[in-house]
């Protein structure tokens, strides 16, 4: 199960994470969706290309730029999250989404909890594999903490002061 | 000053909604501490020795008398009758329950303010200069920009897990009053020759371990352009900054590798793809942030007061005070009043609830309800007119809040040391105090004039000991024991450096006797009205260091003070993480 445009769904996707002693270039991918590791995709890119069942995702220190050329022949991208602390798959997803334009789903996956979802998906995640041990039903509450934000990211591409009338200062006396 | 509109109101309730929930979880085991960490740190509560703290914003320092009335209480129901006053304009209390905080908050909320982002990983509470609005030295007021940032940075969802903490500082004044060249970001806003304002841009400044002045990225950015080029130069931090090693993880870090040139060609290429877009600041936003802070109702009023002057040569306290604590207006008739938070004896920006409730009482009578915060941790009332300097005076004297020192030796900066905080490796108030004791006398005080005395219990450098004209930080020793180096000739401001520290470490109770003797060399040394940072630039560092090693100073390993700093004997809760 996992978490796609806020509903809980089935989800028939495999990700594929490589073991110690496997090495990019010769680790089997299995038939069916699987989503590949970004190194997979470029090692075995002749072998894969025409596959049409495939997803890939970044680890967190892998840069989007490198998939540009591809990116449209994915609907499913995966960024991981090693550690929910560590925030480069935010900038990640928002280049993706931003500066290429990537329209299909893009998937949070690893450390991914309840506190961190809203921020997640603001920058253009929408969909979400919480951390196993985690309810996903109590996950999805983290995608409604707010009902207003700010600045522009991904979800809302128009900051506050663009979108609305804000009061100014009418007292008379500061 | 800006005042929440529904959004503001409603943005900051559905947060006090989110922690509070996130602490019902904590409390009934859902969420581990190591999840819970860095959910209430983005809420400045940090685990300390002895209970939690809890960190308030105060956005760039500015508050009204209201709010400071509801820290009077917090520190009243919540905590032990007192706050602190920080570094960064923001009010800590010392000793809160993890159960309280949603209640404190949901109090906070109610007088437009919050915790949001005063510690983590994220960008945190804007600074701004003091004297914001009033400076006769302003050129452009910076505060509708902080308030437009502090916007922009809150709950920003890229930038809420960088790779350390984030600090930005806006001055808008000749003089730098907001350090901002120790600032990840420091924005100069001025006018250029052809009278468009527009921010000169330095990054990768800051203290801690590795302090460095920041670099200049832009030497000219169109205000408009103000939010997109800083979302530019934190989104390439964020995916470039080392996330290996904590004490290589700050902006500066990343800047001295690349170096300015490749790193601003980075932030220019990522900039290239916002420029112009809808994060551009808008005329009008401009304009209504702004219309928050025009000038209060000044009278129009005479500048002469020959009362003043009359009782300025009856009362010396009161002479001394108006010379060191009253500053400058640019309206005819008013001044700015430094309320001392350095009385000998408390520790360096604490306030009782009860000086609280008095400050909020001067600042209602005197100076249209509002007050500022300093980095040096004293109180400010911006627009007192002078005809009631006597009064007022009376009264701060009356709450202990008139120490006439602002400025001098004992107005330090001290971080809160290894009393409190489990990273430091020496105690700081005491020392303070200690100090402060010792150089007491005003008059000698008064004799050594304009000096920056910073105190820091660690490396980390809360107390801006590597800026200090006299920079004091706990070392670590194998033998655990409390040890300080002394550093020389740091400044902040226009003329920022960086001290030198001057030779083996000392122990707490040698720390005053070393002072001592930097100021013998000082008074022997100086010419003219020189200042102590002046003389220390023009003779340098070495007659300095001769001086103080020339002799044994009592007080050493076997005088030892016995105090064990919690580090060593605490987990690892510490409040960094």
């Amino acid at each position: 199960m996992i978490i796609k445009n806020k509903a809980i769904v089935n989800d028939d996707w495999t990700v594929l994470r490589l073991a110690e002693n496997e090495a990019p270039e010769n680790v089997t991918v299995p038939a069916g969706k699987v989503i590949v590791p970004l190194k997979v995709w470029f090692a075995q890119r002749e072998k894969l290309q025409d596959r049409d069942d495939l997803g890939v995702w970044f680890a967190s220190d892998e840069r989007p730029e490198t998939l540009k050329d591809d990116i449209s022949k994915f609907t499913v991208i995966a960024v991981d999250f090693p550690k929910f602390g560590d925030g480069r798959g935010y900038s990640i997803a928002y280049n993706l989404r931003a500066r290429f334009g990537y329209v299909g789903e893009l998937r949070a996956i690893g450390d991914v909890l309840r506190d961190q979802m809203f921020y997640m998906q603001r920058v253009g995640f929408d969909a979400f594999a919480p951390r196993p041990d985690r309810d996903i039903q109590d996950a999805l509450k983290g995608l409604n903490d707010f009902s207003e934000v700010y600045q522009a990211s991904i979800d809302q591409k128009t900051p506050l002061f663009r979108r609305v009338q804000r009061n100014e200062n009418t007292s008379a006396d500061l | 000053m800006y005042r929440y509109d529904q959004y503001d109101q409603q943005i900051v309730n559905e947060r006090v909604a989110q922690y509070r929930d996130q602490v019902r979880r904590r409390l009934s085991d859902e969420l581990a501490e190591a999840e819970f960490r860095p959910l209430r740190l983005q809420n400045g509560l940090y685990m300390q020795i002895h209970a939690y703290m809890l960190r308030i914003a105060v956005p760039y320092g500015l508050l009204s008398s209201r709010q400071l009335r509801m820290f009077a209480h917090i520190a009243r129901k919540y905590d032990r009758d007192y706050g602190h006053f920080t570094t960064r304009q923001n009010i800590q209390f010392n000793w809160i329950k993890l159960e309280d905080t949603p209640e404190i908050l949901a109090n906070l909320a109610s007088v437009e303010m919050h915790a949001i982002q005063t510690s983590g990983n994220c960008i945190r509470n804007i600074t701004s200069d003091e004297y914001a609005g009033v400076a006769a030295d302003e050129e452009v007021d910076p505060r509708p920009y902080a308030e437009i940032l502090r916007q922009w940075s809150t709950f920003h969802p890229e930038f809420a897990y960088l790779p350390r903490k984030f600090k930005i500082a806006v001055s808008g004044a000749k003089e730098d009053r907001a350090a901002i060249s120790v600032h990840d970001i420091g924005l100069s806003v001025f006018k250029n020759a052809h009278g468009e304002v527009g921010f000169r841009v330095l990054v990768g400044g800051g203290l801690g371990r590795t302090p460095i002045i920041g670099s200049v990225i832009c030497e000219f950015l169109p205000w408009q352009h103000v939010m997109t080029y800083i979302e530019a130069i934190v989104r390439v931090y964020n995916q470039y900054g080392r996330r290996d090693n904590i004490y290589k993880a700050r902006i500066k870090i990343l800047v001295k590798a690349l170096g300015i040139a490749e790193f601003k060609r980075q932030v220019e290429a990522e900039w290239a793809d916002l420029k112009d877009g809808p994060g551009t600041l808008t005329n009008e936003e401009l304009n209504r942030v702004s219309s928050y802070f025009t000038a209060p109702a000044y009278e129009k009023i005479t500048d002469v007061h020959p009362d003043l002057a009359s009782f300025k040569s009856e009362n010396e306290t009161f002479a001394n005070w108006l010379f060191q604590n009253v500053k400058p207006h640019r309206v005819p008739g008013y001044a700015i009043v430094v309320l001392s938070l350095k009385k000998t004896g408390v520790a360096p920006g604490d306030a009782s609830a009860e000086q609280m409730d008095a400050a909020a009482d001067l600042a209602d009578r005197f100076s249209f309800g509002e007050l500022r915060i300093t980095h040096k941790q004293n109180l400010v009332l911006a627009d007192v007119k002078k005809s009631d300097l006597i009064t007022l005076w009376k009264i701060a004297t009356a709450n202990g809040l008139a120490s006439p020192n602002i400025g001098l030796l004992t107005d330090m900066i001290s971080c809160p040391g290894a009393e409190f905080c489990t990273l430091a490796n020496a105690r700081s108030i005491p020392l303070a105090k200690m100090i402060a004791e010792r150089f007491d006398h005003l008059d000698f005080q008064h004799d050594i004039g304009e000096i920056e005395l910073n105190i820091s219990g660690c490396m980390n450098a809360c107390g801006h000991n590597s800026v200090g004209n006299i920079g004091i930080t706990g070392v670590e020793k194998k033998d655990h024991g409390e040890w300080y180096q002394v550093s020389l000739g740091g400044s902040k401001g226009n003329h920022s450096s960086i001290g030198k520290i001057i030779g083996p470490s000392f122990s707490f109770n040698q720390v005053p006797e070393v002072i001592d003797r930097l100021l013998q060399v000082y008074l022997r040394e100086r010419l003219e009205a020189e200042r102590f940072i002046d003389t220390v630039r023009r003779i340098g560092v070495k007659p300095f260091k001769e001086f103080v090693y020339a002799t044994e100073i009592a007080g050493g390993q076997e005088e030892m003070a016995v105090f064990k700093p919690a580090q060593y004997s605490t987990p690892f809760y510490s409040p960094r993480f």
